[in-house]
């Protein structure tokens, strides 16, 4: 039997299956039935259809681009903060976390304002005797608001395995003659790398389906997969082409979850409280 | 002992919280549904007062997400607010119940004419409550425009690229293109709706945005210089931005009639009369009107219209006007089916 | 010099990127000080939000929800969490990973999804509402917490434990006397992370809710379409200083005994 500890994690092994397994089983018996209970692979086959499947492609294109810019927004920063002190370290990235705080619809609203076209963007292009840009709705817009959202969720774990390597083994290859390039390449990257997975993680799927910051930002004109699955349910009531366009996205979760499973401690303690 | 202190501060806060969340909830409520905003907030504080039924009060956007809400069950309804191609659906498959609108003190209060305007669905008066009517139309701002704007023509002819906004609803986006291109609003005909498909999509381009109750702050903010949007709306605008103008195209355009009902499983129904009741009193007429700023259905309201109400074409839009445009209808399910699968395709595109 | 300006450059990239954080909260809460209504426009310093929110029962409402929800949720999971985190310390190999992935699935699966999921699943049996609400926040919380403190319970002295019930404490005494100061930092961490989340969440509750039930989030996206009330902002920027206030005091207050600690 084991060790009598785990009994312990009865309850949650419970929730599991009641708010987890179950709802999750919920949508594949949706996914794989038609409107009258019918087994029916139609659901499934409908992301071959040109209207789903643009709306996927331009989701992992999105999510693609959103990555990509975090990853590279991430690593300048976390090798700043490494510079930093101890204290300045804690209260940089305190300061980072906090805008978390405001809620994340108004975050979104916000933006609208900034970036509108009589907003506060093209009033300090215009104080600066600039030409003024026509951003509000775009797909530009978009992308600033999700690489907005999203960016927190990649700095931290990159800085949280940035913060363990040991300074002596920097000075080492430093005194050994590489260069900061090298360094970066050859010590700071790979060790970096369980924290750049779980970044990935936490950003792709999520800017895949993030249907309120394209409805919000992008004047309604994307439709990322997540406002499709959103409008199946909320307006023309198809639950089962719903759930199977859903269905479809918890492939790339799944794909995601790969990711992780090599990745031992994902959710190690950093430094925000 | 610091993180001890916290601990324990948090267990308190924690325990207090949960004792507070069983605070006992008012036993009479009733659930009403109805489009965002579309109410002052201080009428339900006011009739809680007053009756001492609990509202519980649920939005929707649009007719579409309100009936898939109704629809799922999720939420069990005593009241619905919706438009009247939404109610003629709701009341074909039997989902409302009979009210004795007899008995209202405030029944007087209801328009005629706007009963007049449910009769093709409601002939006895016996389902619904008018509550507000609008026209769809053009808002404006003349100094960003050239000249008078009359015809929807303005929104495909590429002048304004960029820099006006369409309405993020299915029915209202088609209802543009199919009077534009001289259908009407209710066709059925596969043909001329390929052709209003066929039009938005070479439109969607210089759509700055598609948005729904948006467009007003978009133009008051001068944003757009044009959009599509509810009567209402515009003449919010007016009173932010008296410059503003509002127009009910030469083309001709929909008008709609927004009433509650009660639902066929209403629980409370007491509770529930009462409160369609105390929204057609004088007093509360006259707040909500104040607020909402569509075209009252009240008599009391109508009477009382300022004169610069009276001229805005918005709230008082003239018989001329009315006569070009057309009510919605409850279409067939394939035209419904069809037009939505072109409106997936537009909003992919 | 090169190092000088390295410093430079480093500096003002994180300075950078938190005004890119930051600009849209500092418009926000120079919003709620707008005498105007309109958003586009200034009409010299006001406090009248501040006082008139106070009287929109909606936003109270909203707002008391959205601390009861996000609280209650937080304070369920961390308990259910702890406990999972213990339990699954125990087990061997096979158990251990499947649990693991278990826990995994709600973190990163897309929000839609597990609201989606959580909504199919609840309107079978119990009404959409306050709740079905709760439910969903605890199911998506609980991971935070198992993953925040599952490290600490392995590093964690299991000698310490023995050795205190061979001098005769009893279980429970025993539990609250050795493990649980060992594990105070991560519960403390995972309750935190959770409360942020919950609080933050919006997809998961907008299709868990029911009628009358709004949190901030839910009540913001209905106001959305018809122009956000200033009130808003001036709740937003009360709630953001109040939580900015607390976390110094929590941060900072820590740093200066630990490093003192560290100078000893």
């Amino acid at each position: 039997m084991g060790n009598p500890r785990k009994v312990c994690a009865y309850p949650y092994i419970i929730w599991i299956i009641g708010f987890t397994v179950i709802p999750l089983g919920i949508i594949v018996k949706y996914a794989l039935t038609d409107s009258t209970g019918v087994f029916s692979l139609y659901n499934i086959l409908a992301i071959a259809q040109p209207v789903h499947l643009k709306a996927l492609i331009f989701s992992t294109e999105v999510a693609v681009i959103c990555t990509l810019i975090c990853i590279l927004l991430s690593y300048p920063l976390v090798m700043s903060l490494k510079r930093l002190g101890y204290m300045g370290k804690r209260f940089s990235i305190f300061v980072l976390i906090l805008p978390m705080w405001i809620n994340f619809v108004l975050r979104l609203l916000a933006w609208q304002m900034i970036l509108s076209n009589n907003g506060l963007l093209n009033a300090l292009l215009e104080l600066l005797h600039l030409p003024t840009i026509a951003i509000a709705n775009t797909k530009t817009a978009m992308m600033i608001g999700l690489v907005y959202d999203y960016l927190p969720y990649m700095i931290l774990p990159i800085y949280n395995c940035i913060d363990e390597i040991d300074d002596d083994l920097i000075d080492a290859a430093r005194d050994l003659g590489a260069n900061g390039f090298t360094v970066f390449l050859k010590i700071i990257f790979p060790l970096t790398i369980p924290g750049l997975l779980s970044g990935i993680v936490m950003v792709f799927v999520p800017s895949m389906t993030s249907f309120v910051t394209a409805n919000v930002l992008g004047g309604g004109k994307y439709q990322l997969i997540g406002n499709v699955i959103e409008q199946e349910f909320m307006t023309t009531m198809d639950w089962n082409l719903g759930s199977g366009l859903s269905l479809i996205l918890m492939i790339f979760t799944l794909i995601s979850m790969v990711f992780t499973s090599g990745n031992e401690e994902p959710g190690k303690e950093s430094a925000i409280w | 002992m610091k993180k001890k202190i916290i601990f324990a501060a948090l267990l308190t806060a924690f325990v207090a919280l949960s004792l507070s969340a069983c605070k006992s909830q008012a036993k009479d409520s009733i659930t009403v549904f109805n489009y965002s905003m579309y109410i002052d907030p201080e009428i339900l504080d006011q009739f809680e007062e007053e009756s001492g039924i609990h509202v519980n009060y649920e939005e929707a956007p649009t007719p579409e997400e309100l009936y898939t809400k109704y629809k799922s069950g999720a939420i069990s309804y005593d009241l619905l607010c919706s438009s009247e191609y939404m109610l003629q659906r709701l009341m074909s498959e039997g989902e409302l119940k009979e009210v004795d609108f007899s008995s209202f003190e405030n029944k007087d209060n209801m328009s005629s004419r706007c009963m007049e305007m449910c009769k093709d669905i409601d002939p006895e008066h016996k389902y619904l409550m008018p509550y507000f009517w609008g026209t769809v139309g053009i808002l404006y701002d003349p100094d960003k425009t050239n000249g008078e704007i009359t015809s929807w023509d303005s929104l495909f002819n590429g002048e304004y690229s960029g820099n006006f906004i369409m309405q993020d609803s299915m029915r209202d986006s088609f209802m543009v293109a199919l009077k534009y291109l001289g259908y009407s609003a209710n066709t059925t005909d596969e043909a001329e709706l390929l052709e209003a498909k066929e039009l938005l999509i070479s439109q969607k381009p210089q759509v700055q945005a598609y948005h729904v109750d948006e467009v007003r702050d978009e133009i008051i903010g001068g944003n757009a210089a044009l959009g599509v949007i509810y009567s209402g709306e515009g003449y919010y605008a007016y009173q932010e931005n008296d410059r503003l103008k509002y127009c009910i195209p030469k083309e001709g355009s929909n008008y709609w009639i927004d009433c509650f009902c009660m639902t066929k499983d209403c629980k409370n129904v007491e509770g529930a009369k009462k409160f369609m009741d105390f929204l057609c009193r004088e007093d509360i007429a006259q707040k909500n009107f104040d607020y909402v700023c569509y075209s009252s259905a009240m008599n009391s309201v109508v009477d009382n219209y300022s004169d610069a109400e009276k001229n805005f074409p918005a709230v008082n839009p003239s018989d001329e006007e009315l006569k070009r445009c057309e009510m919605f209808k409850q279409l067939p399910k394939e035209t419904t089916e069809k037009m939505g699968e072109y409106w997936k395709e537009l909003k992919a595109r | 010099m090169v190092e000088k300006l390295k410093n430079f450059i480093c500096k003002f990239y994180l300075l950078l990127i938190t005004l890119f954080l930051h600009i849209p909260v500092l418009l926000l809460i120079v919003l709620s000080f707008n005498g105007s209504r309109n958003r586009t426009s200034w009409g010299g310093f006001s406090l009248k939000w501040y006082k008139k929110m106070f009287s929109s029962s909606q936003m109270m409402d909203a707002f008391s929800n959205t601390i009861l929800i996000s609280f209650c949720a937080a304070s369920i999971a961390t308990v259910i969490g702890l406990l999972a985190a213990l339990g699954i310390s125990a087990m061997k190999n096979r158990g251990y990973g499947i649990m693991l992935a278990a826990t995994n699935i709600p973190m990163v699966n897309a929000d839609i999804v597990t609201g989606l999921a959580l909504m199919l699943w609840f309107i079978k049996f119990i009404p959409l509402g306050f709740t079905s609400v709760l439910l969903a926040h605890i199911t998506f919380d609980i991971p935070y917490v198992v993953l925040s403190v599952l490290p600490r319970v392995k590093q964690m002295n299991v000698a310490v434990y023995e050795a205190a019930r061979d001098l005769g404490a009893n279980g429970i005494y025993a539990f609250f006397k050795v493990v649980m100061p060992q594990l105070y930092g991560s519960i403390l961490y995972g309750f935190f992370m959770a409360l942020t989340i919950s609080m933050d969440d919006f997809t998961v509750t907008y299709f868990t809710r029911g009628a009358g039930v709004n949190t901030l989030s839910t009540l913001i996206y209905g106001e959305l379409k018809k122009g956000i009330v200033p009130e808003m902002y001036a709740l937003s920027t009360l709630i953001f200083v109040v939580v900015f206030v607390i976390l110094l005091i929590v941060n900072f207050g820590s740093v200066r005994k630990e490093k003192k600690a560290v100078a000893a």
